[in-house]
């Protein structure tokens, strides 16, 4: 809420400057967002009257205009498109200082010579903007200074209220809280009733009194719509960021800015037969204030008269009911509405006004009565008029309870962790409106202001004794605390474990967005069941991803379109898929994943010639020793996934427990996404992964350990793992190694075959084993390798 | 015996001649060898007379011993000779880098979390989890932020249907903790958290730690005193902290911490918001069915990228999700 330093001041001035005056306020817990000066800093600008306007004789977009500046009249010529004989205006005289330093001097425009200039709002540092002269109001003097004129030795304050301070939504309101700040008395507004001359008064019937447990309604009769707000009421308006528009508007706004109650004004023979207030029908339609259409449901509450709904209720008025210059008869409401049934329904349409703001945070319930006859001293004094008498319909039994609350002083000292003298917390509790009902000597009952919705339990009244005695007053103190020792399980890695390992083998971490493009996911993982956003932020971020390779992509993306050509990324975190079971929440299974992305050369550009690119075994074998640092065992089958190379891609498993998949990006889906060189990926789930085994001890053999070498011809499709497990059951209980050394197609060997070396290693734990024995064993892996793969040893 | 005068002086200038070890060698075997030309004087003793024969044979033997010493002094200047030949061979130029690969790096994101869990761990807090994607109850109507709050405009939420949203917050893991254990708690959670909100100073996704204690004696004095230890300890500085009054529907009374961080232009103390705080509201309490006079607590939050902003000097929230390597890279 912004609002005028000086309007302030008038309701309540205690001793301090301005700046003091907002830490206070900040330190209090009504934060200021800004404070800045009403305008910019000038010298010689006076109110000029334009008496005449003519045509430039050399430009058409040009004016002459004789202007008087209360002293003499002078020749100005001006560009401004609403400029018009008659207007009042800020002048800057010749030698006048104008904000950001210009001086305005005597000047020749296409021929014609001009004495000073008439200025926008935005020259004067009034306003960020503005289209055309500052319209001054009719009131105003020629001569008269404008800083004098308009006031402009004052700041605008910007407090940002926070929810639970809907109280504080008016100067009243904020007067009162400095008042209590500092300990200082606030005038508060005492309207004097005006008097009653007109007989006739509105037919009101309230249908839905819990949501409106009262609402005042007063005709005011044959208004003069002609008049004009005063300068001073325009220029506070101005300064708490609301434009002027008419004087009954600007009275309801004005009245609304004083005293925290929303108002509103219909054209009152624009009512058929009288005011209805009840919950709208399913369907109805609205045109509100601002032109646009609404339908409204059965949870809004409205205004209505006998035909249809007027307005809505607390959010805005309809565009057929409110008051134009053709009005003369008005009917003024000032009404009191639930915050809970008005609470979210501009929000609902898209809506968010002053009105609704306050309503939906409370408004003092006691109010109504107070600033309708504010409204109407105010409306009589401008507009003219005869009062009618004002209309209460009120529904006790709906208005909110009366709230007592009970404070222990030995809880405040609980909370806070101090105590506070007696005499101190009575005298914070008395200068905040909360009246000690009863004393009981250590604990008070405290009767809550209707002006306060956020108080209705102890805490609630703590909150307000620390904050008035000032948070940093209050001490600090160690938690104390109990040690208990946790158990932490060895055979859990923590995840800092493997992130570490992987930076260490040069894999740069990334975080990407959860949210992912679909065409991406669908290039990705066509086949799996995203979670999609109801309210995405952008087209390209609408759905939850399924697999952390999207978010990857698209990073090696950015860096190749940057010329970073080798790029190793890993990331951790959820991905998100439909079709889980127990999952908390809904059916989406959120799992932890680890994911990485290699692309480029093998090792980044160097000297030593080596430009070789990277190969699926490279990042195979990054994945072997991640799991040795993890203590788990993974294997590689091959199987095909969508994204990835269909011959160069594999299910990672944990014993059968499938965890992840390693493979080339496929050549398909990297044209797609426009992405050079080979690229691999892998993921990994990660609660599997982490969990690997508590190192137990073998005893180890104290005799040579004997390698033979052997080199066998295949088929060019055998997998290396057929041999091993055909090797590894021929070799016999003593085998302690199997190592494959070579793997070679070409020359002297068929297409359709490849020849595999490989080394096996024996040793025996009790003795040295002699060379017949190996020897043997050997024979029985090469018969079987022969007789199992057809394999052929090669000589 | 003229002779043997004339044969020491031949062979130490042929052993001073010698360019290598084998010369040497050979010089050696010509000599001194079994049928050396000084071991032959040493057969010829026996022309002599018995008298003349000791006194010819110290001779002859002392000869020996410094043809000896000549050719030992000799090989061990060829042999460092040769040393320092190839090790002059083998120099390498040690300011070529090294072969090999890069280190790649943590996410600033990541070490600030980090650093944060190790400030926490250290004092006991353990870390909890939670899901991402929330339900309504334990993102917002278990914190005391029922459907027509206000606040509930503050988080810009998204949602995947009227009751599931992305969390706002990691508040739902206090209360699923809260939920499925049972006081003393003492826990931090650090996770990305959503607002659909994208700005210069506003990204649709970013990180929280929030943390929480709870135990039967637990005061406003004592939360004040972890939030100052906590950012004091993570800027590595003595700076001033200040709390303010505010509101959060889940804490009362609720602070927001304010840092001080440099001056403004006018001279004053400049202070920067980094965190929110505050006592565990009863109703909060009550709704994981903790009694609320038997037990209190305090919890407390703060955006991770803001802490890793102001510590690391990064002037663009955004610059963290672009993931750019030039970036990345400043944080091994």
């Amino acid at each position: 809420m912004k609002f005028s330093e000086q309007w302030l001041r008038q309701w309540v001035n205690p001793t301090i400057g301005s700046e003091e005056l907002v830490e206070r306020i900040t330190m209090a817990g009504l934060e200021v967002d800004g404070i800045e000066p009403v305008a910019g800093q000038f010298t010689q600008v006076v109110v000029g009257q334009v008496d005449s306007v003519e045509p430039h004789p050399d430009a058409d977009k040009l004016r002459v205009c004789q202007v008087s500046d209360g002293q003499e009249t002078v020749t100005v010529v001006c560009g401004a498109p609403n400029v018009r004989p008659g207007m009042k205006a800020p002048f800057a005289r010749v030698g006048a200082q104008l904000p950001g330093g210009m001086q305005v001097r005597k000047a020749r425009l296409r021929g014609v010579a001009s004495f000073g200039m008439l200025c926008g709002a935005d020259e004067l540092g009034l306003a960020e903007d503005s289209d055309g002269l500052m319209e001054l109001p009719g009131e105003a003097t020629p001569g008269q200074d404008l800083r004098e004129a308009l006031n402009l030795d004052d700041r605008i304050i910007d407090v940002d209220l926070t929810p639970n301070r809907g109280d504080c939504f008016s100067l009243r309101g904020l007067a009162r809280e400095l008042g209590a700040l500092t300990d200082t008395p606030f005038a508060d507004l005492k309207p004097r009733p005006v008097p009653v001359t007109y007989p006739e008064v509105p037919d009101i019937r309230v249908d839905a009194p819990q949501a409106c447990p009262r609402y005042i309604g007063r005709i005011i009769h044959n208004v003069d719509m002609s008049a004009e707000s005063p300068l001073w009421l325009q220029e506070r308006l101005r300064r708490s960021g609301i434009r002027a528009i008419d004087p009954v508007v600007d009275v309801t706004n004005y009245v609304m800015l004083e005293t925290g109650q929303p108002l509103h004004a219909f054209d009152y023979h624009r009512i058929h037969q009288g005011i209805v207030v009840r919950m709208a029908q399913e369907g109805e339609s609205l045109t509100l204030l601002d032109g646009q259409s609404v339908t409204l449901s059965g949870e809004t509450l409205v205004i209505a008269d006998h035909q249809g709904p007027l307005a809505m209720a607390g959010i805005m008025g309809g565009e057929g009911s409110g008051v134009g210059p053709e009005t003369r008869d008005i009917l003024l409401e000032s009404a009191f509405f639930d915050p809970i049934t008005i609470a979210g329904k501009a929000r609902s349409h898209g809506l968010h006004t002053d009105s609704s703001h306050r309503f939906e945070r409370g408004v003092d319930w006691q109010l109504q009565r107070m600033a309708a006859e504010r409204a109407s001293e105010l409306l009589l004094s401008i507009v003219g008029g005869q009062a009618g008498e004002m209309v209460e319909v009120v529904s006790k039994a709906d208005l909110p309870a009366q709230q007592w609350v009970e404070l222990r002083e030995a809880r405040i000292a609980q909370v806070l962790g101090m105590a506070i003298p007696r005499a101190r917390i009575e005298e914070i509790l008395s200068r905040l409106d909360l009246d000690i009902e009863k004393d009981h000597g250590t604990r008070w009952l405290i009767r809550v202001p209707s002006h306060r919705f956020d108080i209705a339990i102890e805490v609630d009244l703590i909150e307000e004794i620390a904050r008035v005695y000032g948070y940093n007053q209050l001490p600090v103190t160690q938690p104390s605390f109990q040690q208990t020792l946790r158990p932490s399980p060895e055979a859990r890695r923590p995840l800092s474990r493997l992130r570490d390992h992987l930076v260490s083998l040069d894999f740069q971490e990334a975080i990407t967005y959860s949210f992912v493009d679909p065409a991406l996911q669908r290039l990705v993982e066509p086949d799996e069941q995203a979670v999609a956003l109801a309210n995405p932020i952008a087209s390209d971020m609408a759905e939850m991803r399924t697999s952390l390779w999207p978010g990857l992509l698209k990073t090696l993306s950015h860096n190749q379109k940057r010329q970073q050509s080798r790029v190793r990324l890993f990331e951790t975190g959820l991905r998100f898929r439909r079709g889980g079971v127990d999952s908390e929440v809904e059916d989406i299974q959120q799992t932890p994943m680890v994911a990485g992305l290699v692309s480029g050369p093998r090792q980044p550009e160097n000297w030593v010639n080596d430009k070789s690119p990277l190969d699926f075994y490279d990042l195979k074998g990054d994945l072997e020793t991640l799991a040795v640092t993890l203590g788990v065992r993974l294997c590689f089958r091959a199987e095909r996934h969508p994204a990835l190379h269909p011959g160069q891609s594999a299910r990672i498993l944990l014993g059968e427990q499938p965890v992840g998949w390693i493979g080339a990006l496929h050549p398909g889906v990297q044209k797609k996404l426009e992405l050079n060189g080979a690229i691999y990926l892998f993921e990994l789930c990660l609660k599997p992964v982490l969990t690997g085994q508590v190192p137990h001890f073998r005893e180890f053999s104290k005799f040579p350990e004997v390698r033979r070498d052997l080199a066998v011809i295949v088929s060019r499709d055998q997998p290396w793992s057929a041999i091993e497990s055909v090797v590894r059951s021929a070799a016999g209980e003593h085998l302690t190694g199997l190592r494959v050394f070579d793997v070679y197609q070409g020359e002297h060997i068929s297409d359709d075959q490849k020849s595999v070396a490989m080394s096996l290693f024996w040793q025996h734990p009790e003795r040295t084993l002699q060379d017949d024995e190996v020897q043997t064993l050997s024979d029985a892996v090469v018969a079987q390798l022969q007789s199992q793969l057809d394999a052929i040893l090669r000589s | 015996m003229e002779n043997l005068h004339s044969l020491v002086d031949e062979a130490l200038e042929a052993v001073g001649q010698a360019r290598d070890l084998a010369t040497l060698d050979r010089l050696r075997v010509d000599y001194l060898g079994k049928k050396g030309r000084l071991t032959q004087l040493l057969k010829g003793l026996g022309q002599l007379s018995a008298e003349e024969r000791p006194a010819a044979g110290q001779r002859i033997n002392e000869a020996k011993v410094r043809v000896q010493e000549a050719i030992s002094e000799r090989r061990e200047a060829l042999e460092q000779e040769a040393l320092e030949a190839r090790l002059a061979e083998e120099a390498v130029d040690v300011t070529l880098p090294g072969r090999g690969r890069e280190a790649g790096g943590l996410h600033p994101v990541t070490r600030t979390l980090q650093r944060i869990e190790q400030f926490f761990g250290q004092a006991g807090y353990t870390v909890e989890e939670g899901p991402e994607i929330e339900d309504d109850q334990h993102n917002f109507e278990a914190l005391n932020i029922p459907a027509h709050h206000p606040a509930r405009a503050m988080h810009d939420t998204f949602y995947f249907n009227p009751g599931t949203l992305l969390r706002t917050h990691t508040s739902p893991v206090q209360i699923r903790t809260m939920e499925a254990g049972k006081p003393p708690f003492r826990m931090i959670c650090p996770g990305r958290v959503y607002r659909c909100d994208s700005d210069q100073t506003h990204t649709p996704m970013f990180h929280q730690v929030e943390g929480l204690l709870v135990d039967k004696q637990v005061s406003f004095a004592d939360l004040k005193s972890t939030v100052e230890a906590f950012l004091q300890v993570f800027f590595e500085r003595d700076l001033k902290v200040r709390f303010r009054p505010s509101y959060f529907p889940f804490t009362e009374p609720s602070a927001e911490v304010d840092i001080e961080w440099g001056t403004e232009a006018d001279g004053s103390t400049k202070w920067l918001e980094v965190m929110g705080c505050g006592m565990v509201h009863p109703r909060v309490f009550e709704n994981c069915g903790i009694d609320s006079d038997e037990y209190a607590g305090f919890a407390f939050g703060v955006g991770v990228e803001r802490l890793a902003m102001l510590r690391y000097g990064v002037n663009d929230l955004r610059t963290f999700f672009d993931n750019d390597l030039r970036f990345l890279r400043q944080f091994r």
